[in-house]
């Protein structure tokens, strides 16, 4: 039995290198958040720790560590606690299928900035983030308040129905691409043009569905403090609460991430071939422009979260099951046609 | 070590698949007995991806994880079952039960004492990658697959219809 120790080597320092970088994104997430409000209200937003308000998250995450921890005496103990761990856990697992660069090659050696291109990975991502609905449920019954439970009911079943949206419009991405590997989507990416120009309407359904599938607003309802007074997070106090608030920050980094990855190139960018540069700094380039990327779809969930109103549940539901899935399939059965057009041609 | 990296890790998913089987009949609260199902499916899908099925896994995920069993636990939290306002079985009908379950065992043993289990064929080990699986199923497996599709289209046209009763 031989071990490849480079392999495990390189494997856990990219894990723990991903993990790492989507920690901090998602912290200064939450300072990125507050000043944006504060831009489109007219506000200076956080400004007192440090430079610009840059140690807030710290002074944030410090406070929330420090904070008395409750648990409500007529919960049940066990689940109250897994809760948060498995929304932390399961937000942290998609990141594993995500090509964060090209190959680096050091000492002869090269390097992917992936860490599993499995066959399936799109589907992976489907599978983890149907999960994501445990985390929620289990915090919210296992409260032991009416309110929390009303929250986690309204998260499940609007996750749920806006899953469905989103893989049927993945589905014709799929039908063009012809894999279901994200690597191998973003290298067809590389050599003509980004997936979105011919999947538009996709593109936009994939992206309202990531908006309700992360909580984030105009479809954060089960959060939404006039109804429910808070949530389903509603008993949680100190870093339960924070694992809770970081979870929805990490999911709305990883699919800023995905989109980016499915429909904007992922670390491809114009010229990226053509410049004559050294393999090593054209994946650098890559993933800084990646990331460039996720960052701009990252402004763009904090700028509708401060413009557009939070739906009513009704609306969020025929909007869910209405609207979106039959424009999903529609979508579908077009780009099945065109297919079988140019096939025929 | 006579023990190869796979059947350590056989072991180790057996052990834990039949704990946590175990967990979801002998636990007394519904919503642990849940999460151990859950558990349990895990396990189960890593099986699938040790016999190199990885588009079953990720599929049994998906499908039994992360959608028949967040049911499951909608239904059982709504109903809010506890231990203390289940209704208590009568001991007569434990004992009943045991011994017709043990009846069944025998007589499954008995049936399954000379069958034999077929072992896979090396070259068939790739089937379970999805592009063999979506070619095997749309051109050698067509016409059931198709069919099965359709009793599940009938299945969704009758739960919406239960669902949609007016009064």
């Amino acid at each position: 039995m031989t071990i490849d120790w480079v392999f495990i080597l390189e494997k856990v320092l990219l894990i723990s290198g991903v993990l790492v970088v989507s920690l901090v994104v998602a912290m200064y997430s939450t300072w990125g958040e507050r000043k944006v409000a504060a831009i489109i209200q007219d506000r200076r937003g956080p400004n007192r720790a440090g430079f610009m308000g840059l140690f807030q998250p710290l002074a944030d995450g410090g406070k929330l560590f420090f904070k008395e921890e409750i648990i409500p005496t007529n919960s049940n103990r066990f689940l109250f606690i897994l809760g948060p761990s498995l929304a932390m856990m399961i937000a942290c697992m998609t990141s594993a299928v995500i090509p964060w660069g090209d190959t680096l090659t050091i000492a002869g050696h090269s390097f992917s900035l992936q860490i599993a291109d499995i066959n399936i990975g799109i589907l992976y991502i489907f599978g983890v983030v149907s999960l994501g609905v445990y985390g929620i449920m289990l915090g919210g019954w296992a409260s032991n308040n009416k309110y929390s439970l009303l929250a986690s009911v309204r998260a499940a079943s609007q996750i749920i129905s806006y899953e469905l949206a989103m893989g049927l419009s993945l589905i014709a991405l799929l039908m063009m691409t012809g894999t279901l590997s994200i690597k191998e989507i973003v290298e067809q990416q590389r050599h003509t043009y980004w997936n979105v120009v011919a999947q538009p309407l996709g593109f936009l359904i994939f992206l309202v569905c990531s908006f309700a599938e992360c909580n984030r607003s105009p479809f954060d309802l089960p959060e939404a403090e006039s109804e429910l007074n808070g949530g389903y997070h509603l008993e949680y106090s100190s870093m339960k609460l924070g694992f809770y608030l970081f979870a929805e920050y990490i999911n709305m980094f990883i699919s800023s991430a995905l989109m980016a990855s499915l429909y904007f190139g992922g670390y491809a960018f114009p010229y990226m071939d053509k410049m004559g540069l050294d393999q090593n700094i054209v994946t650098i380039l890559g993933t800084v422009v990646f990331f460039i990327k996720i960052i701009c779809f990252l402004f763009f969930f904090m700028w509708v979260r401060w413009t557009i109103p939070r739906f009513r549940y009704d609306q969020l539901m025929r909007l869910g099951w209405n609207i979106m899935i039959p424009l999903a399939l529609v979508n579908m059965l077009i780009t099945g046609a065109v297919i079988l057009w140019q096939q025929s041609h | 070590m006579g023990m190869s990296l796979q059947q350590i890790i056989f072991g180790v998913l057996s052990v834990i698949s039949l704990v946590s089987a175990l967990g979801v009949v002998l636990s007394k609260n519904p919503v642990t007995s849940v999460l151990c199902l859950i558990v349990t499916f895990f396990t189960i899908a890593g099986h699938y991806i040790m016999l190199n099925a990885q588009f079953l896994a990720v599929v049994h995920i998906i499908v039994y994880a992360g959608a028949i069993m967040v049911l499951f636990l909608f239904v059982i939290m709504l109903m809010n079952l506890n231990a203390e306002i289940e209704p208590q079985k009568r001991s007569w009908l434990k004992y009943a039960g045991a011994i017709s379950g043990g009846a069944l065992l025998v007589v499954l043993l008995a049936a399954l004492r000379e069958a034999s289990v077929p072992s896979l064929k090396p070259e068939s080990t790739d089937i379970g990658l999805i592009a063999n699986l979506g070619k095997t199923l749309f051109s050698q497996y067509v016409v059931p697959f198709e069919v099965s599709s359709i009793l599940f289209l009938s299945a969704m046209v009758g739960a919406v219809v239960i669902g949609k009763k007016e009064d």
